[in-house]
């Protein structure tokens, strides 16, 4: 799948502009051109993608289409008979999910004495986590501040952030980067251990630290070596379908199904930490994703269907940079870091029409806008697309920067017969991550009694549009304290009475009341690929 | 858009014909698997989907991750979703970067028979057995930087006749070079003390405080560095 003879002529073009444009910076949008171009050419600006949703204690919040179909369905629990007097384990903290959210959690809970399950639905470590290529931020730097942080992610988000959350994110940030270098995260430095940190789409200091470009799986496995060598307990494909409340309405704990087996068995907990991640499996308005294949909102469904409210779940992240070709990439992940290192985004003449380095809504749309105008390239396969010049990495910062900086990508590419430190890649904007989710507070709560939520299924601490490299940072920051706050919290707590599936049976008379009528169930545990034939990667 | 030419493929002895652009993984669920084992980040970074295959007539065996590689005209194909392979339980606080320590851990690597078959197995194109000579004398911080693409499919263990369990024993390494190899980064513990202190509270409640307008302000006026 090398490139064609036809994209091979567009490459020179792409050649020929490369020493002007080295070393020469295109100019940044102002304030009025960045809104013009989220309003004119942004997905989440199209009204069609999406709909008010109908019941719930978030009724009249948008919501994508997708989305709105799987909260205004019942419960996959309604009309099943599941064993609810039982209970296979009996714990302090239940944890939903293993990617960096959920195994923080577990860790801090188990630090401070609490007995701890951990469920999840693939593998442990199975997660968008080990997907983050390009970095984590921190403000640790002396040329940079807390505050610095909290200004550049208060402006990615459009000012719409929680504050609160900002605050702790960018507080607890440097704490995070010296949790994981004590746990031997092999963060990249220099000789006397000063942190290689760069720029990410959005940033006004160089923050980002990474491991090589495979800083999430670096830090979850990681994070997954201690918890095993911690001995907690975990249980895998086994994901929650529900939870559980109590008489007085507050959650203690689970129903799970065994994928394997397929049957379903009970869970008591004093507390729950919901982090089953994000929703990119939904593939909103049609977009290819770059999300892990459980990324199906389970967390949101469930949380949802027992009280707890939702935060900017109209507003979604596309990734500037998926890649578009070749076809058994589409879709998936060309990190940031590549910009981050100088690639620029140019069109069909080789010409720039963006700065490199604007927030991800802005470069999405600036590409979407590009391809509208007609000045995309066409891949093979009849997707529009642009070039995305990678050699340049190389030529402005000497031959083996990539090499070094970016194996992953360099593999990636390689195998499909396309060396990215010779010819440019092939881009359009992918689906890459739920800016919103279910409320929570700084320590991670949500508004439902014990029922806590951190990674991805949470929101607001990133507004309407997150910033490269604040996502692995708030995994870790509000997994960890959701973990030591449930803790705590569970030593103090009673389960009153018999615990129920009621809000279920309450939710689907919402539904009835509200005249919806539906096939689908939620939450959905796994995309049905097996049943269409078109690609999916 | 292409014309689909379709390509003959036995998934675990049956046969299927599916699309020749597919990946592996894709081309499973063309023929109508659920996949619930064997599949995970779709993207070539977990290790969930290594997949031992073998072409017509051939006797050779090859690996790939089953979202990285594409299918080919005669492919015979099996997945490995689970390899029961041990790993070491320890305190990182507990141990020191010693031969002798990791002895205790990992005393398999000594059984090595130098037969290459880890390296050869690599979907990664790691040299496997390289680091398994550096982990034997001593060498964390080489062995590290060696496995360090690492995707913990498990192939070079399943292979292995002396039964090492390579990827945990790379893992050890990385983590003992980077808790005791390498310097802390000095810039992130005087900032981390000055977080303790409250130092930086004050600044940040303004801006919390702050109007938006002001914030607007402030973001669009802010200094960016080179």
């Amino acid at each position: 799948m090398a490139y064609t003879p036809q994209m091979r002529e567009l490459i020179k073009k792409v050649e020929a502009t490369r020493p002007s444009r080295a070393n020469n910076p295109f100019p940044r949008k102002t304030p009025e051109e960045r809104q013009e171009v989220l309003k004119n050419h942004h997905p989440d600006y199209i009204e069609a993608g999406f709909r008010e949703i109908k019941v719930g204690v978030s009724k009249g919040d948008r919501a994508p289409q997708e989305m709105a179909d799987l909260i205004e369905a019942p419960s996959r629990l309604e009309g099943v008979d599941v064993d609810i007097s039982e209970f296979a384990y009996d714990v302090d903290v239940l944890v939903v999910g293993a990617g960096g959210a959920g195994t923080s959690a577990a860790l801090e809970a188990h630090e401070q004495g609490a007995k701890v399950l951990l469920a999840t639905k693939l593998r442990l470590g199975d997660a968008n986590t080990v997907m983050a290529q390009g970095g984590i931020q921190a403000a640790d730097k002396p040329n940079d501040s807390p505050a610095q942080h909290y200004l550049d992610v208060m402006g990615g988000g459009g000012f719409t952030n929680v504050p609160e959350l900002v605050k702790t994110l960018v507080n607890d940030a440097p704490l995070v980067i010296g949790w994981l270098e004590k746990l031997g995260c092999m963060f990249d430095k220099q000789e006397d251990g000063t942190m290689v940190t760069i720029h990410g789409g959005g940033t006004s200091r160089k923050r980002m630290h990474a491991a090589r470009d495979y800083t999430g799986a670096e830090i979850m496995r990681t994070l997954r070596d201690e918890f095993v060598n911690r001995q907690i307990e975990a249980i895998e494909f086994s994901p929650v379908i529900e939870l559980l409340l109590d008489e007085e309405g507050k959650v203690g704990g689970a129903v799970l199904y065994n994928l394997e087996t397929e049957r379903y068995f009970a869970v008591r907990a004093k507390t729950v930490i919901l982090a089953t991640g994000g929703s990119g499996r939904l593939h909103f308005q049609g977009f290819p994703t770059t999300n892990h294949y459980g990324a199906t909102a389970d967390g949101v469904i469930m949380g949802y269907h027992a009280g707890a409210k939702l935060a900017f779940m109209d507003t979604i992240q596309y990734h500037p940079t998926g890649a578009a070709y070749p076809p058994q990439l589409l879709g998936l992940l060309v990190t940031e870091k590549v910009r981050g290192l100088g690639a620029q985004p140019l069109n069909i003449n080789g010409e720039q029409f963006t700065f490199h380095l604007e927030t991800r809504d802005v470069e999405s749309a600036a590409i979407i806008q590009e391809c509208q105008k007609g000045m995309g390239i066409k891949t093979p396969s009849g997707i529009d697309a642009v070039w995305l010049d990678a050699p340049l990495i190389d030529y402005e910062q000497g031959e083996g920067t990539i090499d070094r900086q970016l194996p992953a990508m360099v593999r990636q590419f390689q195998r499909f017969g396309i060396d990215i430190r010779k010819d440019p890649i092939v881009i359009y904007p992918t689906l890459h991550y739920q800016n919103g989710g279910l409320l929570i507070d700084e320590n991670g709560r949500s508004n439902v009694e014990n029922l806590y939520v951190a990674g991805e299924n949470s929101g607001g601490m990133h507004g309407r549009n997150r910033l490269m490299g604040n996502s692995l940072l708030d995994i870790l920051v509000f997994g960890r304290r959701a973990g030591r706050h449930a803790a705590q919290v569970s030593k103090e707590t009673e389960i009153k009475g018999k615990l129920n599936l009621d809000h279920i049976k309450d939710y689907s008379k919402q539904l009835e009341d509200a005249g919806i009528k539906t096939e689908n169930t939620a939450p959905l545990v796994l995309p049905r690929y097996c049943e269409k034939t078109a690609e999916t990667s | 858009m292409q014309e689909e030419n379709m390509v003959n493929v036995y998934i675990m002895g049956k046969q299927y014909s599916v699309p020749e652009a597919l990946t592996i993984m894709d081309a499973m669920e063309y023929a109508g698997y659920y996949l619930k084992r064997g599949c995970g980040c779709r993207a070539g970074f977990c290790g969930a989907c290594a997949t031992v295959y073998r072409l017509g007539d051939g006797h050779e065996l090859y690996v790939g991750l089953a979202c990285q590689t594409k299918v080919e005209p005669e492919m015979y194909l099996a997945q490995i979703p689970f390899y029961p392979a041990r790993k070491a339980l320890y305190n990182l606080e507990d141990i020191k970067p010693s031969v002798a320590d990791f002895a205790v851990l990992y005393p398999e690597i000594y059984k090595c028979l130098g037969c290459n078959s880890c390296t050869k197995v690599c979907p990664q194109d790691i040299n496997v057995m390289q680091y398994i000579s550096y982990l034997q004398r001593g060498d964390f911080s080489r062995a590290a930087d060696e496995s360090f693409d690492c995707l913990m499919c498990g192939l070079c263990t399943s292979r292995c006749p002396a039964n090492i369990v390579q990827y945990q024993a790379a893992l050890l390494s990385r983590r003992l070079h980077a808790r005791y190899l390498v310097s802390p980064a000095p810039h992130l513990h005087q900032r981390i003390g000055e977080i303790e202190e409250g130092k930086w509270d004050g600044e940040i409640e303004k801006l919390v405080k702050a109007e938006t307008s002001e914030l607007k302000e402030m973001y669009n006026q802010r200094e960016i560095e080179k």
